[in-house]
């Protein structure tokens, strides 16, 4: 019932949202009709399976031509209940139910859960672990950003790039499995701290990976970014401008590209970034000036790939030593966990953007409430200004730009 | 400017970076080729070694376990079961998701990650 309640807001806040955009794209009752009377537009509907990318909404395109007239978006075409089996569940089994809320910034839904259930519960996390949850989120920041380049390239055509890009992303992995005891589904977080520690040996091997994307930092940057064929196909297209970023709430890598200047490791910093001072990265220090458009996107991208890579050698080189974990038994945890009243957040910087995590606990073992709002659900709205005037061959690669 | 294909013909001389598992040439019948691999007639390619410390399938040592049930209270998908009579638990395998918070929570040391990963199959038992 609950988990029905949380599906039914999600419905209420989109139409909201899309009652403010049509108000925002001036796209008045007449201009509709004049399409209508014309007959010289017609609609074409894309989704819900596989719309260029892989989440199930559908998109409506008012086709003239080759041009797109009008988008409009239709979500929730599918609903997991994640929410709801979480509240039948205690917090330590949700753990790994939130990791598979997303596969590949599964850190971030984890993390964003534990320290929603630490503020409830007044845990203290370690130094230590603090900066060991930064080294795993900021790994899977170089690995989710070095896919999406490689899933780029490859809406625009150019396939080996994405072979190169991803054959360059399999270091990174290698890197995730021998720290964490698998490739893509960490399981590190855990209430309170992490599950594994960074033994002495490993940080050879870390910051060997971390001078590798240092080293063809140059070369990925030549191969996107000084590729005329590239630089056609992305100058001048999908741009999102600045006013309409902080219309739409657009997160992460997207409101950055278009100029504002939110990150949540800078706003609001958590785990170890408070001793780090992040910055957030826009295209005026990449590239000098702003234009919003998909090239910004991928030049934003590219530098936190080497962002991440810095803040990563700096934490390998600045670990404090100690605990990785407050209470090292699941079960005396848990039994601390069942005396806990109150509601907590957790919010922080996924590679997509923003990650908001809601858990209210009533002294039961099981939450009463969790909430997940995920990067993507912000930044979907910022699609349909990024689609008008655009041409039909470049759907795919605007649909991908916001890394759904 | 003409990164890529810089790149390109750089990789003309390399090897492929990929490591063909389990054989360098595709078989005609997968389950022809592990038999002929089964009776010794042919090689398999090996896999890339797993690391220390991988999360394989979790192997469960019956005697030694005492029926406490801790690891059937965190574990995330219902992957074991207790049997309160014989006061033993059922390991799921297919019902697994391989989080290792039950190897981490067990007191007496009677479930232990393995390195194993080739866990596909036919049948579920």
């Amino acid at each position: 019932m609950k988990g029905q309640w949380c599906f039914m807001a999600e419905k209420e806040t989109m139409r909201h949202g899309k009652q403010r955009l049509d108000t925002g794209a001036g796209r008045g009752d007449e201009e509709t009709m004049q399409h209508a009377k014309g007959g010289t537009s017609f609609t074409i509907s894309i989704g819900p399976v596989h719309p260029a990318l892989k989440e199930p909404i559908q998109l409506d395109f008012e086709i003239e031509g080759e041009k797109v007239k009008n988008a409009d978006l239709r979500l929730s075409q599918a609903h997991r209940g994640i929410e709801w089996i979480g509240t039948n569940r205690n917090p330590i089994q949700i753990l790994y139910l939130a990791e598979r809320i997303c596969g590949i910034c599964n850190v971030c839904h984890t993390l964003s859960f534990c320290r929603a259930v630490e503020s409830i519960a007044n845990i203290e996390v370690p130094p230590r672990a603090q900066y060991i949850r930064t080294v795993t989120a900021e790994l899977e920041r170089i690995h989710s950003h070095m896919l999406w380049a490689g899933v780029a390239a490859h809406e625009l055509g150019f396939d080996s790039v994405m072979h190169y890009t991803w054959r360059a992303r399999e270091k990174v992995l290698d890197t995730i499995e021998i720290l964490t005891g698998n490739r893509v589904t960490k399981g590190m977080p855990t209430i309170g701290g992490v599950r594994r520690d960074f033994p002495e040996k490993h940080h050879k091997r870390i910051l060997e990976t971390v001078g590798f994307y240092k080293s063809i930092f140059g070369k990925l940057q030549d191969m996107l970014l000084h590729d005329p064929v590239i630089e056609a196909r992305t100058r001048g297209i999908g741009v999102l401008k600045k006013e309409e970023a902080l219309a739409l709430c657009a997160v992460g890598p997207t409101a950055r590209a278009s100029g504002v200047k939110r990150d949540v490791r800078q706003d609001e910093p958590y785990a170890a970034y408070c001793d780090l001072g992040v910055r957030a990265i826009t295209p005026k220090e990449v590239l000098g000036e702003v234009h919003g458009d998909v090239f910004d996107r991928i030049a934003v991208r590219l530098a936190e790939v080497a962002q991440s890579a810095d803040i990563i050698e700096h934490c390998v080189r600045n670990i404090p030593e100690g605990k990785i974990v407050f209470e090292e038994k699941p079960i005396k945890v848990l039994a601390q966990l069942r005396g806990a009243q109150g509601e907590g957040i957790g919010r922080l910087e996924a590679p997509r953007g923003e990650v908001f995590h809601y858990v209210k606990m009533t002294g039961q073992e099981a939450p009463y409430a969790w909430k997940v709002k995920a990067p993507t659900y912000s930044n979907l709205l910022s699609i349909l200004p990024m689609m008008r005037e655009a041409q039909i061959a470049d759907i795919p690669i605007i649909a991908a730009s916001i890394d759904p | 400017m003409f990164g890529m294909a810089k790149e390109l013909l750089r990789q003309l001389f390399k090897k492929p970076f990929t490591n063909l598992f389990p054989a360098k040439r595709a078989p005609g019948s997968v389950k022809d080729f592990l038999k002929a691999v089964g009776e010794g007639k042919k090689k398999l390619n090996p896999p890339v070694p797993v690391p220390e410390g991988y999360r394989g399938k979790i192997r469960y040592y019956r005697d030694k376990c005492i029926g406490c049930g801790l690891c059937t209270r965190v574990c995330p998908a219902e992957a074991v079961v207790l049997i309160p009579e014989e006061k033993k638990i059922r390991y799921h395998m297919s019902r697994c998701c391989f989080c290792a918070q039950c190897v981490e929570v067990c007191p007496v040391k009677a479930l232990e990650t393995t390195q194993e990963f080739l866990l596909a199959d036919y049948k579920k038992s």
